[in-house]
């Protein structure tokens, strides 16, 4: 099998893989069953999309996905922290669970 | 032929990422609370992203390439941990428990040893 073949096929299973691992956080962001449970999934889920990117970037041989790969691990972190944040907040201000 | 052992060995970098990830979201989904889920989370999703990112600079052999997805590999093992630390220090101050099979719970321990001072 040629290098053009073999990252033509890997590319192809790490996508469908990373699309049942995108369905199954989708899953857990849905059935909660609270806050902090639907804010870990969406942490995972901006890594599952950087995973994606990543996937795509290999593929095409486009290497100007990475730079949004690592955007989008930023901005992933950044929100986690805002709402782990607002978690804390909320409890301190006696708001329901 | 050194060149193609790169992009063969790019092309496993991929898939066992791309497993590692599928491992992360199977632990988040059957693990039986917040904190444990955390754990499958931050871990293997860590490993899974950062693999894909080694997968890039391999198949592409190109040294600008290489040092980005370097610097996203720094990123992400810096920021995973601390954002699940955040995470897990937030829910159990808001109130969140553990699993009753969860034994040691050291938050509440040094709570409880605070108060206690006070």
């Amino acid at each position: 099998m040629s290098p053009d073949q073999f990252i033509d096929w890997v590319s192809l299973i790490s996508l469908a893989l990373l699309t049942l691992a995108l369905l199954l956080t989708l899953a857990r962001i849905i059935i909660g069953p609270t806050l902090s449970d639907r804010v870990l999934a969406l942490d995972l889920l901006t890594l599952v999309a950087m995973g994606f990117i990543g996937a795509i970037a290999v593929r095409t041989g486009l290497a100007l996905y990475l730079d949004i790969a690592i955007a989008l691990a930023l901005l992933g972190f950044l929100a986690t922290i805002a709402l782990a944040r607002y978690i804390l907040l909320r409890a301190q201000s006696g708001g329901d669970m | 032929m050194l060149a193609n052992l790169a992009v063969y060995a790019g092309g496993i970098m991929l898939l066992l990422g791309a497993i590692f990830t599928l491992i992360a979201t199977i632990g988040v989904v059957r693990l039986p609370d917040l904190y444990t889920r955390m754990h499958a989370a931050s871990k293997a999703g860590a490993v899974g992203g950062g693999l894909i990112l080694v997968a890039v600079a391999l198949v592409e052999q190109d040294s600008s390439v290489s040092v980005r997805a370097l610097i996203g590999i720094i990123f992400l093992l810096l920021t995973t941990p601390l954002s699940a630390h955040l995470l897990a220090r937030a829910s159990h101050l808001a109130g969140y428990r553990p699993d009753k099979r969860t034994v040691i719970d050291d938050i509440n321990k040094n709570a409880e040893q605070n108060s206690a001072q006070k």
